[in-house]
């Protein structure tokens, strides 16, 4: 889908009361990964808001990203369970797998790699999230593993 | 006929249940087994995903714990088909099981249905007389009445501040207004915190008929669910449960066939903590930046669009039914003076059972840690246990005798907060775990007030200078006054608590510190900066194993002759030691 196509569906589907605004940009995220610059501006002109209120806006949520994302966004737990269940080694096995370091994407955008705060998940940590999908109890070889699912286009 | 029902909680899920599930599926169909399959939420016993219940023709219950696929076909062919267990795997049923020690001292109110029930299955709920509550209500109570109910069964607050649900209920009805809003705060973001996912995903109904008697005694006709974003199946559990609810006339126009009007929206979170805060939480319902406001006004009076509104927690409104159907009594024999009824723990970090314990108020730290969660970890010592999350605070073991409950846990430094305990043992660094929730308080906080912006980030940046080893004279002072400030210049809660963690700390293991400081010594052997890897001359064979794993070249020696490790090359990764079969490195 085109993004204006995007936009115009979030719409649809939500409207533009203020409050649908979240609503809105989430499913722009959930289609496009992040908010391109163009993304506000469609949905600020859609809300009759300024661009720079919309962005104030996304940019408070760590989930309505403003940079470009892979189509595979992988949030790894940082929190004090999964720190003590061996968090240090799982990211070492991704940068090193993927060739990047937190906070980075791929060259291909597949991948991007972040760190989160505890997702809820501390009996059975390390955990982290590919997009909507949840991984506990990783170890670096179920990590691999896991990645490798993805890059063969899973 | 068996009836067969395996976890698919995300927990039981991400643990392979799905497989599991697939595989019971295809051994059914293959063999044609006359056997029901059903999918069930979380029993609470995460470290033994995924979990399988098989419940045989006479009602007897058999829970098998780790069940992969290859086990479940097992488990098939001998119990369900030849009718004999597999003992070895079971982990709780008629027979005793080392196990059972897990359940004992439980009473589960709040998690009455988990891991027991289809969570997705209106039917069942109402099977175990799910929506008989909110019926007796509609049809026998007035609003008035149930406030008294709520008020005398002593229910505190669940999400962190405990304050009495029924008063709260009060004010609300009490407050001026046409319109008035309930929400339920699914935000839940505590670390070591995850009873209210387990509950929505394995009981969504019982949350949804909380809700219903709140709407039905202050006075409102919409509610909202804030759930946060990281928890998609129990968002899609609750989509599925209102859509179930509507179709059967239990929620929208004239539910139950009343006068009464009632209907559940969702609202997702986008990632940020701070919306767990209930004026955040309905700033970002309104489709604005999740930051607090000063209070008063307080939602009671002024909460989402202006009017009043009432805001609880998961586990709050999910007490609500079941104190209706047993009378307050009931609720208020469990627990303390205080503290009435149970509260859902969650057990993480270096404790054998991870998982989720619902236990009566004013039960035991040690009872907890050791009866319930079977004790630490691969044989250590308990050291200290975290509560409250960011808000809280570590208690050292020596308090291990402490009764729970919000006026005990109070007095020590710490909060009950959301119930999440992370478990720590000898190897953990209290310094380094005061800089864990404090970095956390300082990623998540709004940035509104100066000293929780700034104050917390200078306190990080000293206890980052202590584990470092470049601590100074006067840190400890530091802190201390930092701490002060944060606490008395800030607006909402999450400025206010976050020194907690590093006050209860300095108060509990001081010496920790100043070894820090003062010695630059790591007591824990944690922090890596004051680490010094060595080898025993006498201890070593010469084997080599260790100078091939360092990846720092760092360590040097002829075969069969004794190695060493040049420090200044060290990167202290712990490889050598974990590859010395001879005990020869040491740590220090
Ligand atoms: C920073 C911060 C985060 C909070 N997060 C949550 C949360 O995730 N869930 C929750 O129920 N309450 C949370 N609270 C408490 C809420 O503000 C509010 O007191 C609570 O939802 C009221 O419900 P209760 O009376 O049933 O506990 C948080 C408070 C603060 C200051
Ligand atoms: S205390 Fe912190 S999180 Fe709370 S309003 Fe102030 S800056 Fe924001
Ligand atoms: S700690 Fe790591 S870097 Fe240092 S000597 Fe041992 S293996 Fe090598
Ligand atoms: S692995 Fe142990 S015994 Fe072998 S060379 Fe290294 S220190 Fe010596
Ligand atoms: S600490 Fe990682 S999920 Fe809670
Ligand atoms: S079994 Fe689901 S939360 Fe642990």
């Amino acid at each position: 889908m085109m993004l204006n196509e995007i936009v115009s569906t979030a719409v649809k589907k939500f409207g533009v009361g203020r409050e649908q605004l979240l609503p809105v940009l989430q499913y722009v995220v959930s289609q496009e990964k992040w908010l391109s610059e163009d993304a506000l501006l469609g949905v600020a002109r859609a809300f009759d808001m300024s661009a720079a209120e919309v962005y104030g806006v996304a940019s408070f949520y760590s989930f309505l990203d403003t940079k470009p994302r892979g189509d595979y966004v992988i949030r790894v737990c940082r929190t004090v369970s999964c720190d003590m269940a061996g968090k240090e080694a799982i990211m070492e096995a991704l940068e090193k797998t993927l060739h990047i370091s937190v906070g980075e994407t791929t060259a291909d955008r597949k991948f991007t790699l972040l760190e989160t705060n505890c997702m809820g998940w501390c009996a059975e940590g390390p955990a982290m999230l590919v997009n909507d999908y949840v991984y506990t109890g990783l170890t670096p070889e179920k990590v691999v593993d896991i990645l490798q699912g993805y890059m063969a286009g899973a | 006929m068996k009836t067969i029902k395996v976890g698919l909680g995300t927990c039981g899920v991400s643990a392979g249940a799905q497989k599991t599930y697939e595989a019971i599926k295809n051994e059914i169909e293959l063999q044609n087994i006359q056997a029901v399959l059903k999918e069930t939420g979380c029993n609470g016993m995460c470290y033994r995903e995924p979990l399988v219940e098989v419940i045989d023709e006479q009602k007897n219950s058999f829970v098998y714990g780790e069940v992969t696929p290859e086990k479940a076909k097992t488990i098939m062919n001998s119990h369900v088909l030849a009718d004999e267990p597999v003992a070895e795997w079971l982990v709780q049923s008629t027979r005793p099981s080392e196990d059972d020690t897990f359940f004992k001292k439980q009473n589960r109110i709040v998690l009455r249905n988990c891991g027991i029930i289809d969570p997705s299955s209106i039917t069942e709920y109402v099977a175990t007389g799910g929506y008989e509550a909110i019926q007796r209500v509609l049809k026998e109570y007035t609003p008035e009445r149930v406030i008294d109910v709520i008020t005398r069964s002593g229910l505190r607050g669940r999400g962190g501040g405990g304050f009495l649900s029924g008063v709260k209920w009060k004010f609300c009805r009490d407050a001026a207004g046409d319109k008035k809003y309930i929400i339920c705060n699914a935000d839940e973001g505590d670390p070591g915190a995850f009873m209210d996912r387990s509950t929505l995903e394995s009981d969504p109904h019982s949350v949804l008929e909380g809700m219903m008697i709140c709407a039905y005694a202050i006075g409102a006709e919409e509610g909202y669910i804030y759930a946060r974003a990281e928890y998609p199946k129990a968002v899609a559990r609750l989509k599925h449960s209102i859509r179930e609810a509507l179709a059967k006339g239990f929620l929208g126009k004239n539910i139950f066939g009343s006068p009464v009007n009632f209907s559940v929206k969702i609202k997702e979170g986008a990632g940020a903590f701070v919306c767990g805060e209930e004026t955040a939480l309905i700033a970002s319902i309104e489709g604005k930046r999740g930051m607090p406001r000063f209070r008063p006004p307080f939602p009671a009076n002024k909460g989402l669009w202006g009017k009043p509104t009432n805001i609880n927690n998961v586990e709050t409104y999910a007490n609500v039914p079941w104190i209706i159907m047993n009378g307050p009594e009931a609720f208020a024999a469990f627990g303390t003076d205080n503290s009435k009824g149970t509260k859902v723990f969650a057990l993480a970090g270096k404790i054998q059972r991870g998982g989720l314990a619902e236990v009566p108020m004013g039960i035991t730290i040690n009872e907890i840690v050791f009866d319930i969660g079977g004790g630490i970890k691969e044989g250590k010592k308990f050291k200290a246990v975290q509560m409250g999350g960011p808000s809280g605070g570590c208690i050292p073991a020596s308090m291990g005798d402490l009764q729970i409950d919000y006026q005990q846990i109070n007095r020590t430094g710490a909060i009950m907060g959301s119930g999440g305990l992370v478990v720590m043992d000898e190897s953990t660094c209290m310094v380094d775990m005061a800089k864990f929730f404090l970095r956390f308080t300082q990623d998540e906080s709004c940035g509104k007030c100066t000293f929780c912006r700034i104050g917390t980030k200078r306190m990080l940046e000293v206890l980052e200078r202590i584990t470092d080893g470049n601590g100074k004279e006067g840190d400890i002072e530091l802190l201390r006054h930092l701490a002060y400030e944060i606490r008395n210049n800030t607006i909402c809660g999450l400025g206010q608590t976050a020194p907690n963690p590093v006050l209860t700390t300095l108060k509990y293991f001081p010496e920790e510190y100043e070894a820090h400081i003062r010695e630059k010594r790591c007591p824990a052997h944690s922090c890596s900066a004051l680490l010094t890897y060595s080898i025993k001359a006498d201890a070593c064979k010469g084997c080599m194993a260790c100078a091939k794993a360092c990846p720092a070249e760092a360590i040097t020696g002829e075969k069969k002759k004794a190695h060493e490790i040049n420090t200044a090359v060290c990167i202290k990764c712990g490889k050598c030691l974990e590859t010395c079969k001879f005990n020869a490195v040491i740590k220090n």
